[in-house]
């Protein structure tokens, strides 16, 4: 069994938010042993409930702090719907409800919340999921940069639906339901930082009807993410650690724009470590991989989804990537902090 | 990716491989030293050491520019960061380099204005943005970032902008080369030379090494090809007797480098006497420092700095990484005390870093230097 990390720094660094090794020692180091609870423990995308009925609920919580708040292909207020829809569809639940919290600075315009609000509601009512509580907060100016947003979500889950690391096996196939990156990479890039023009939109979207399409598969799904920070390495990374088998990737599998490898390529990123908001990773029976790919591309969010690597009988539990040259490679979790503040 | 996929094709690997073994003397280890951390990158990145003859052992050598940077002078970027009027600004691999006080990026936590810029043109725009603040850059580098730096310098001048400067740790590739070719027990068969400082100060560079140490040169583009291609010209000058520095990064690197580049540096900067080297010691004539008609740009003129000189920790070995005495595993604290997230050692802190490459992208089958 893994160690759980821990947490040795003297203060917060921006690191610890970045979704990699720091995020994990600040919550398995600190959250974790102060709130553990059964619950809580699996750390997957949300908590499974169940209830006196016999149901299932999965519920889940994300805060967002994307600067700026507006980039192209999406906005804070869309996000924020997307991400946390998406946390419950990984899970394989319906989404039932979402709450909103908004922590607005003073001196904020109420024309560009308006906007940011209108927003949330169209991403709401693609995902077919109200908005059911909301909570609002104004703090001094220059406290919080424009606006945070935290949502919660709640969603049913169908009493057929087994889904979790424990299921995986050596021969599963991991799919990608699009290309990688987009999303880092565009709010990077919106920053005007760099200098660099690049035609480059998020991929926020809800990834929930992706998911159900997948659930139809029936036992042959057996876990779900979504890819956010940290990248499809660092999630590979966790089900690797989860599961206890390796992963094996193949490099010339994995889709990635021609943009976004090229701006990856400048700027020293690896488009595995960069974060996606509506992507999901998923494993599959070897014997259904091809219907899962296909139920992918189906639909429109799903076109560019590829078979992108295996399941190994391999306690090490690593990461590994078969590079298009024809070396392998250790794909470690994210370090440090390459794009900070992206959602 | 059009111009890149190219030196990526797997096809023309499997080609060179086939070259590489019949070039190889069964049996007979040849240790090439790739002296750029960006090759050390690349190599990892790709997986090259599956791919060639178990005959060839690449040493990683003392080019990366984060690696290098002593420990005492982290500490005085930190002191200048830590000073409220500063806007302290560093290239985004410094952040995570720890000192003898913690790092940049601990520093920041604490309330120090640290940004991360991709050139010392975005540092001099702060300046230009942030009039009543002091901005001061923290140059580093080879001759590959000494010319940007210049400019910068140059343009600082022309435009009187007087709250900029820069704190310049800049080094010279050729003084370490030298010193690992002097340190005794040294055993390499050939360097493969790093392509960027050499687009700026030429192929004539490294003639001292095939001259008077007889051994072969070739100098190097970065995608693993081009590795593998330099490598194979390598083994080839080895297999023939052959000791002569040559040059496989002809479509950007020419013999005399870029005299324009070259001028802004002898403008703007001159050899320090000596300079320490993180692993290595101290250097004579190994590093830049601002002229004196450049001191009002100076940010070691401009402000009192505490040039504490710090050992490295014992337990480091990034000394004996650096000179490809021991293999980054093999150091005592690598992977253990010594991590990515918690580094001890400089090594361990770029990506370009040996110690942070192996970690990352590390291979499974460990052979020993």
């Amino acid at each position: 069994m893994r160690r759980r990390p821990r947490l040795r720094d003297e203060l917060v660094t921006l690191a610890h938010g970045a979704g990699g090794k720091a995020t994990r020692a600040l919550v398995e180091g600190l959250f974790l042993e102060e709130l553990g609870n059964p619950l809580l423990a699996p750390l997957s995308d949300s908590a499974v409930l169940s209830t006196n009925g016999g149901g299932r609920l999965a519920f889940t919580t994300d805060s967002y702090v994307v600067k700026p708040l507006v980039f192209p292909g999406g906005d804070i207020g869309e996000l924020a719907v997307n991400g946390t829809v998406n946390d419950l569809a990984v899970v394989g639940a319906h989404p039932l409800a979402l709450s909103a919290g908004f922590v607005i600075e003073e001196g904020f315009p109420v024309g560009e919340l308006r906007r940011l609000a209108a927003s949330m509601a169209r991403a709401a009512r693609t995902a077919g999921v109200p908005v059911a509580a909301g909570d609002t907060k104004v703090v001094e100016r220059g406290k919080a940069d424009g606006l945070y947003v935290t949502t919660a979500g709640v969603g049913f889950v169908a009493s057929d639906v087994e889904l979790g690391p424990e299921r995986v096996r050596p021969g599963d196939r991991v799919l990608v339901s699009g290309t990688l990156g987009d999303h880092g990479l565009a709010v990077l890039i919106a920053r005007g930082e760099l200098d660099l023009e690049v035609d480059l939109e998020s991929d926020t979207a809800s990834v929930h009807e992706l998911a159900s399409a997948l659930l139809e598969l029936g036992g042959a799904l057996r876990f779900m993410r979504d890819p956010t920070r940290g990248g499809l390495a660092t999630t590979l990374n966790e089900l690797a650690e989860a599961a206890g088998f390796s992963v094996a990737l193949d490099e010339t599998a994995l889709p990635v724009r021609a943009e976004v490898a090229g701006a990856c390529e400048l700027l020293g990123i690896d488009p595995l470590y960069v974060a996606n908001e509506g992507k999901l990773v998923a494993i599959v029976a070897p014997e259904a991989a091809d219907a899962a790919l296909a139920a992918l591309r189906a639909h429109p969010l799903g076109r560019d989804a590829a078979i992108v690597g295996e399941v190994r009988d391999d306690p090490d539990a690593l990461v590994l990537l078969e590079t298009a040259l024809g070396g392998t490679r250790i794909v470690d979790m994210l370090v440090g902090d390459p794009l900070p503040r992206i959602c | 990716m059009r111009f890149v996929d190219e030196f990526r094709s797997g096809e023309l690997a499997r080609k060179l491989r086939r070259e590489l073994e019949g070039l190889v003397e069964p049996g007979r280890t040849l240790k090439l030293m790739e002296v750029c951390g960006g090759h050390t990158h690349t190599i990892y990145r790709h997986g090259l050491e599956d791919l060639v003859p178990a005959e060839i052992d690449y040493v990683h050598g003392p080019g990366c520019p984060v690696c290098v940077i002593p420990m005492g002078r982290v500490d005085d970027a930190i002191a200048l960061a830590e000073r409220p009027e500063v806007i302290f600004t560093t290239f985004g691999d410094m952040m995570r380099v720890p000192g003898g006080r913690g790092s940049l990026l601990e520093a920041k936590a604490r309330g120090a204005d640290v940004r991360m810029v991709y050139s010392p043109l975005d540092a001099l725009e702060l300046a230009r943005r942030n009039p009543d603040r002091q901005v001061v850059f923290f140059a580093i580098g080879f001759e590959t970032t000494a010319p940007a730096t210049a400019v910068t310098l140059l343009r600082a001048r022309a435009e009187r902008i007087g709250n900029f400067s820069a704190f310049c740790n800049h080094v010279t590739i050729a003084p370490p080369l030298r010193a690992i070719l002097d340190s005794p027990g040294l055993r390499l068969d050939g360097f493969i030379a790093p392509g960027h400082v050499s687009t700026v100060i030429g192929t004539g560079a490294y003639q001292f090494i095939a001259r008077d140490y007889r051994k072969p040169v070739v100098v190097t583009a970065f995608e693993p090809i081009d590795i593998l291609h330099a490598t194979v010209m390598l083994v080839r000058q080895l297999r023939e007797g052959r000791c002569v520095v040559e040059n496989q990064y002809t479509r950007v690197v020419r013999p005399e480098g870029n005299p324009r580049a070259i001028a802004a540096i002898a403008e703007t900067m001159e050899l320090r006497d000596t300079f320490e080297w993180r692993g290595l010691g101290w250097i004579e004539s190994s590093a830049l420092r601002v002229r004196p008609a450049f001191a009002e740009w100076d940010a070691e003129v401009r402000f009192a700095l505490p040039g504490g000189r710090i050992e490295d920790p014992k337990a480091c070995q990034c000394g004996e990484v650096l000179i490809g005495a021991i293999k980054p595993w093999e150091c005592r604290v690598f992977g253990t005390a010594c991590t990515p997230e918690r580094p001890i050692g400089t090594c361990m802190v770029s990506s370009e870093g040996a110690c942070a490459a192996y970690y990352n992208y590390g291979r499974r089958n460990r052979v020993p230097a």
